[in-house]
């Protein structure tokens, strides 16, 4: 197995290092041919470990590749891990990355760097497997860092946009901001717990549920809450969660097909991911649920809020991508982790298909992206539409679609958790799904429905896009629509994840939901008589009425209530903060230091200080040595009288 | 047959006398030859030096390549012509010789006048640095050390920029007078002992008081060179007057003969002393960790930025080295120490490759525009793409990327900090933030966006000479990202044996 483990992680960074590194002599179609084939192979090879895992109930494989180095007695690995859990993520990247490359070859047609892109895609599908198959916190740092790294390429791919390369710097250094948390976690894991493997870690763990740190002298706080706060304050970065999520909002600068990829499908999950794959730390810390739910619940609720008002079409998708981000987060912080990896699936299958059609849209206005100079789309590109509409009724949770299921279990979920916060947290969820699908029909009906306000020059091109386009959209909306009635039954309450998810009998919400689970049918049965229904519909009418029947309410509203409108346009008006105190902040900062410490006080006064003052008193020395001989005579004199009245005198 | 040899000594002398032969090779009309020649001592030297390593026994804390003189070298003093290498200095030497290969490759076409001289000046600087990380004789480190002084001043007098003079003033004024009060602890420690061996100051008993004075008079000696805060003044200046080679072996080796100076001489000559005045190290290291770090961040020149993002990086150094103490009197055991000090190592090592190829990185710019203002520069990458990628890559190198050798050094000093204490690691983490940006805040000015001006729009891609010299070091920053084991493995017995040495009192 070990062959095929390093094959499916292998094979895309061949690809991408043959696309980047030979893109000129292998040409366009060398190029997309490589990292395709090195892509598919690694899809191929995931669905082959799923099996093998999964439906052949194989053990976890936990072994190491090389040592990467041993320092103090401590060895540091590059390893794989692989059980359940990993091999639903690595099924999920393959074939999200797999569509999303197909699809580029018609979306970056026209575009110069398109080697480029492709060797950055193909790269990006290296490290996030490297990320999901990590056995150690090592190497989850990482792949971690290194699809930072391939975002922070791609969401300023188009270098020449200043948006694009201010939304690239702000992406890495928010995320840095994570990170910084997230080493802080894995050294206090490597001290308390001794060792970053993952298997020995999580078997001292119960051990040391009752220790406590001094962090800060007098207080002693739980060893748990701290490690899985710090390591959470990472995926805080990387899942763009409240405060740190004020990067995925300006990512959508980047091409649209690594908005599906990258910051929708898989690398803004990684934080969800990590969360569940620690569970048997989290686990031991009620305060870092509780936080890790509180902060999802904020997300959840107000990231969606701000979805409402935005005209640009990816970044509506966006504010969506960040609230179910925070869908996810409530569910891990409700110990259903489960629940959390499945609306992670699900999302990555839906959201992935919704970004990509809004590319597809967004291909056919010729790079056009606000929704209103769109509208009556759905004439000119049915299966564009068509598949958004499975796309967008997923995302309110329709049911019988895979949405449904994933997020209906985590509203259930958190509704049964006792965990402290989650009170909030379940009314955040649940008037989320509202307002979820408020903005998704919103954006639906604006852009496929009502009157066609582009201009002409438009309409007369606007056709379905080239199959390479298509054709993944088709491939996504299966998923979508069909993937949470065929995996419930194990993925929730079946004991699909075994070993991999470690939950606490008395956080075990899942398991109490399903006591009253009978079936698939059922479970959409029960879901049509609970209140998210009645709210996903109500959402649904609300936007219909708004904006297909009635558009004219949509600026009476605005008008009415201009502030709540101000404040949502603002985004609450973080980037203005951050920009001033953080960034403003360390300028101001740097400059102080520089001009008043560096410049005036050490350079100024100590050294060309001393170096003056040596200069005085060597001019005032000078003074001594005249070259006159009368002033030598006198001084010889003075001299002489003062020796002789010494010796006379005392 | 190899390991008879006194590699050491021809590490040393081959390029001193290389260098005096280039000199000999005359005026610039014959600048071709000097180059060969130059570029030929600098590769036989370079592998000269790596035997050191395939040789090197890692099992051992014990000073191999030993070569000691029979008769005293200065008799009246004792003073023996001793060399030896231990896991501390090998894979310096290497990084030296390594590095100065590149520097002469660096200059190949850049300098046209005095070409013998300046080629001249690095090899006998290669020479006198080799010696630096070689001698167990401390007079025989003085010399070397002082010595190493007068070619990087006239680097940086002759070749450099319009504030030439000042900065070769400042330069030679703070390191001197660092390294005069080191001559005066060298001196009594000589006197008391009655020897000038390195190894045998190791073992000398000194009373608290005579520790601290040495462990001061040392601290200025080699704060100076690594540079500490608040005495590193002197190297932004020197860096942007400096030619690019100058800067390239100023941030690539001459700092790292500060922090080889704590190793071999304050850390086991007066254990008691760098215990109890640990809390300086660690806060001036974090100082400047933190502090330059916002200062590198407002910076306008690409040169001073780096300059300052150098003194921030090797506070690394000096805080993997001094963690140690506050380990063991938090822990009761010196576990977890060996990580800091080889983190420090590592540090050091991977910021030569790093801060090498970021300074050649501005010099392939100066060359081209004679500008190192970042504001006169923006959308690089569109006339240069190559050039872009090997530079974005020596930046996320510098932001302590995982995957480069930037991260290593980084990583396993936080992981020992924290040991230490949480607020250690803390604040040192915040290069994690700081570092990336400053450095990508400047890739972002320089490269991106789209072409700036028209001299801009007139620059040519970089040559295969170029090409050549910043492919090695990538692919160097790489291999050792990935794979770290082998410099790590060397060390090991050295460290251990420096651990288990200042843990006994010398009271």
């Amino acid at each position: 197995m070990e062959n095929i483990y390093l094959g499916l992680v292998l094979s895309p960074l061949v690809g991408a290092i043959l696309a980047g590194l030979f893109g000129k002599q292998i040409g366009r179609a060398g190029a997309h041919w490589v990292t395709i084939l090195g892509v598919g192979i690694s899809f191929v090879l995931s669905v082959l470990v799923f099996k093998y895992h999964v439906f052949e109930g194989a053990a976890a494989y936990n072994e190491t590749v090389y040592t990467w180095m041993v320092s103090d007695g401590i060895t540091f690995q590059i390893g794989f891990l692989v059980d359940q859990l990993t091999a639903l993520m690595i099924c999920v990247v393959t074939f999200v990355s797999l569509m999303v490359h197909i699809y580029t070859i018609g979306y970056m047609h026209d575009d110069p760097g398109y080697q480029r892109f492709f060797s950055y895609i193909a790269l990006f599908t290296f490290a996030m497997l490297m990320l999901v198959m990590a056995n150690n916190f090592m190497q989850l740092f990482f792949g971690w860092e290194a699809v930072g790294l391939v975002s922070y390429l791609l969401i300023g791919f188009w270098f020449k946009k200043d948006t694009a390369i201010y939304a690239n710097l702000k992406a890495f250094l928010v995320n840095r901001v994570g990170d910084f948390g997230f080493l802080l976690g894995i050294a206090a894991i490597l001290m308390y717990f001794g060792s970053l493997n993952y298997a020995d870690v999580f078997a001292i763990a119960p051990s040391l549920k009752d220790s406590t740190v001094e962090i800060i002298p007098g207080s002693e706080w739980s060893l748990m809450t701290v490690v899985c706060i710090l390591l959470f304050i990472g995926a805080m970065g990387k899942s763009a969660q409240v405060p740190l999520h004020v990067w995925l909002p300006d990512s959508m600068e980047g091409p649209t097909p690594i908005s599906a990829l990258i910051h929708a499908a898989t690398m803004v999950t990684a934080g969800v991911f990590m969360v569940a794959r620690m569970s048997p730390l989290f686990e031991y810390s009620e305060t870092a649920l509780g936080f890790v739910m509180v902060i999802g619940a904020i997300t959840a609720f107000f990231m969606g809020l701000v979805g409402i008002v935005q005209n640009d079409i990816k970044r509506v998708v966006a504010y969506s991508t960040l609230s179910q981000l925070g869908y996810m987060m409530v569910a891990a912080g409700a110990s259903a982790y489960a629940a959390a990896i499945f609306h992670l699936m699900t999302h990555a299958f839906f959201k992935a298909l919704l970004f990509l059609a809004a590319g597809s849209v967004i291909i056919a206005m010729h790079h056009k992206q606000d929704i209103r100079e769109m509208g009556g789309l759905k004439k000119y590109m049915p299966i564009t539409y068509w598949t958004s509409l499975v796309g967008s009724l997923a995302l309110i949770g329709f049911p019988g679609t895979s949405g449904f299921f994933s997020k209906d279990a985590i509203i259930e979920a958190v509704h049964a958790s006792s965990v402290p916060g989650s009170d909030i947290a379940y009314w955040a969820v649940l008037l989320g799904v509202f307002i979820t699908a408020l903005y998704s029909f919103r954006m639906f009906f604006i852009v496929f429905h009502g009157k066609e306000r582009m201009d002409q020059h438009i309409k007369e091109h606007l056709h379905e896009p080239p199959w390479v386009v298509w054709a993944p959209l088709v491939l996504l909306a299966i998923p979508s629509l069909l993937i949470g009635y065929f995996t419930v039954d194990s993925v929730l309450f079946g004991n699909y994840f075994g070993e991999a998810i470690f939950v606490l009998p008395e956080h075990d919400v899942l398991a109490k939901l399903g006591e009253g689970y009978s079936s698939e049918v059922g479970f959409i049965l029960h879901g049509m008589m609970a209140p998210p229904f009645w709210l996903a519909m109500g959402g649904l009418f609300v936007a219909w009425f708004i904006y297909i029947r009635k558009p004219e309410i949509a600026d009476k509203i605005k008008n009415s209530m201009q502030w709540v409108y101000t404040l949502l346009d603002k985004k609450y008006y973080a980037d203005e903060f951050n920009a001033f105190f953080f960034a403003g902040g360390s300028r101001g900062i740097g400059r102080f230091l520089w001009r008043n410490g560096d410049a005036r006080i050490i350079d100024g006064l100590i050294v060309n200080g001393s170096a003056n003052t040596v200069g005085w008193i060597s001019s005032v020395l000078r003074r001594m040595q005249t070259g006159y001989l009368y002033h030598y005579a006198f001084t010889m004199i003075v001299g002489m009288l003062a020796i002789l009245s010494w010796y006379l005198f005392i | 047959m190899l390991s008879e040899l006194p590699l050491l000594s021809l590490a040393i002398w081959v390029p001193i006398i290389g260098g005096l032969i280039v000199l000999a090779t005359g005026g610039d009309g014959n600048a071709p030859r000097t180059r060969m020649v130059a570029l030929f001592v600098s590769v036989v030297t370079l592998v000269l030096t790596i035997p050191l390593y395939t040789l090197f026994d890692i099992n051992t804390p014990k000073m191999q390549f030993a070569e000691k003189s029979a008769e005293p070298w200065i008799s009246a003093f004792d003073v023996y012509y001793h060399l030896g290498i231990d896991g501390f200095a090998m894979p310096l030497i290497i990084l030296t010789s390594f590095t100065t290969v590149l520097v002469i490759l660096a200059g190949w076409d850049v300098i046209k006048t005095r070409v013998a001289q300046y080629m001249a000046a690095f090899l006998i600087m290669e020479g006198f640095v080799i010696g630096v990380f070689s001698s167990l004789d401390a007079m025989l480190f003085y010399v070397f050390w002082e010595g190493m002084l007068i070619p990087m001043f006239l680097i940086i007098g002759i070749w450099g920029g319009p504030n030439r003079v000042y900065a070769s003033i400042k330069f030679f004024l703070y390191t001197f007078l660092g390294s005069v009060l080191m001559l005066v602890a060298l001196i009594y420690m000589y006197l008391k002992s009655g020897s000038f061996g390195i190894l045998d100051f190791h073992t000398l008993k000194l009373d608290s008081l005579e520790q601290t004075l040495i462990f001061l008079a040392f601290l200025t000696a080699f704060a100076v060179k690594v540079p500490m805060w608040p005495v590193h003044t002197w190297l932004p200046d020197a860096h942007v007057e400096a030619p690019t080679g100058g800067s390239v072996i100023l941030a690539a080796i001459m700092l790292k003969v500060g922090g080889y100076g704590f190793l071999r001489f304050s850390l086991p000559i007066t254990p008691d002393a760098s215990h109890s005045l640990d809390w300086l190290m660690i806060s001036l290291s974090l100082i400047a960790v933190v502090y330059i770090g916002f200062v590198a961040l407002v910076q306008q020149d690409m040169k001073k930025l780096i300059a300052y993002s150098s003194i921030s990086h090797m506070g690394f150094v000096t805080l993997g080295f001094f963690i140690a103490f506050s380990i063991y009197d938090r822990t009761g055991s010196m576990s977890g120490a060996a990580m800091g000090i080889e983190g420090g190592m590592v540090q050091m090592i991977s910021h030569g490759f790093i801060s090498g190829a970021l300074f050649l990185c501005v010099g392939v710019l100066y060359d081209r525009m004679h500008s190192r203002n970042i504001s006169d520069y923006g959308g690089v990458a569109n006339k240069m793409p190559k050039f872009a990628a090997l530079a974005v890559l020596f930046a996320m190198a510098n932001a302590g990327l995982p995957g480069t050798s930037g991260f290593v050094g980084e990583f396993m000093v936080i992981l020992a900090s924290f040991k230490a204490n949480f607020w250690f690691a803390f604040a040192g983490a915040t290069i994690l933030i700081l570092g990336a940006a400053y450095t990508l805040w400047m890739v972002k000015r320089v490269f991106y966006g789209e072409v700036a001006n028209d001299n801009v729009a007139a620059l040519k891609d970089i040559n295969t000479r170029e090409y050549f010299i910043l492919a090695i070091l990538a692919i160097t920053v790489l291999f050792f990202g990935l794979y770290p084991n082998p410099l790590l493995e060397v060390m090991h017995p050295t460290v251990d044996n420096l651990l288990h040495h200042i843990s006994q009192s010398k009271l």
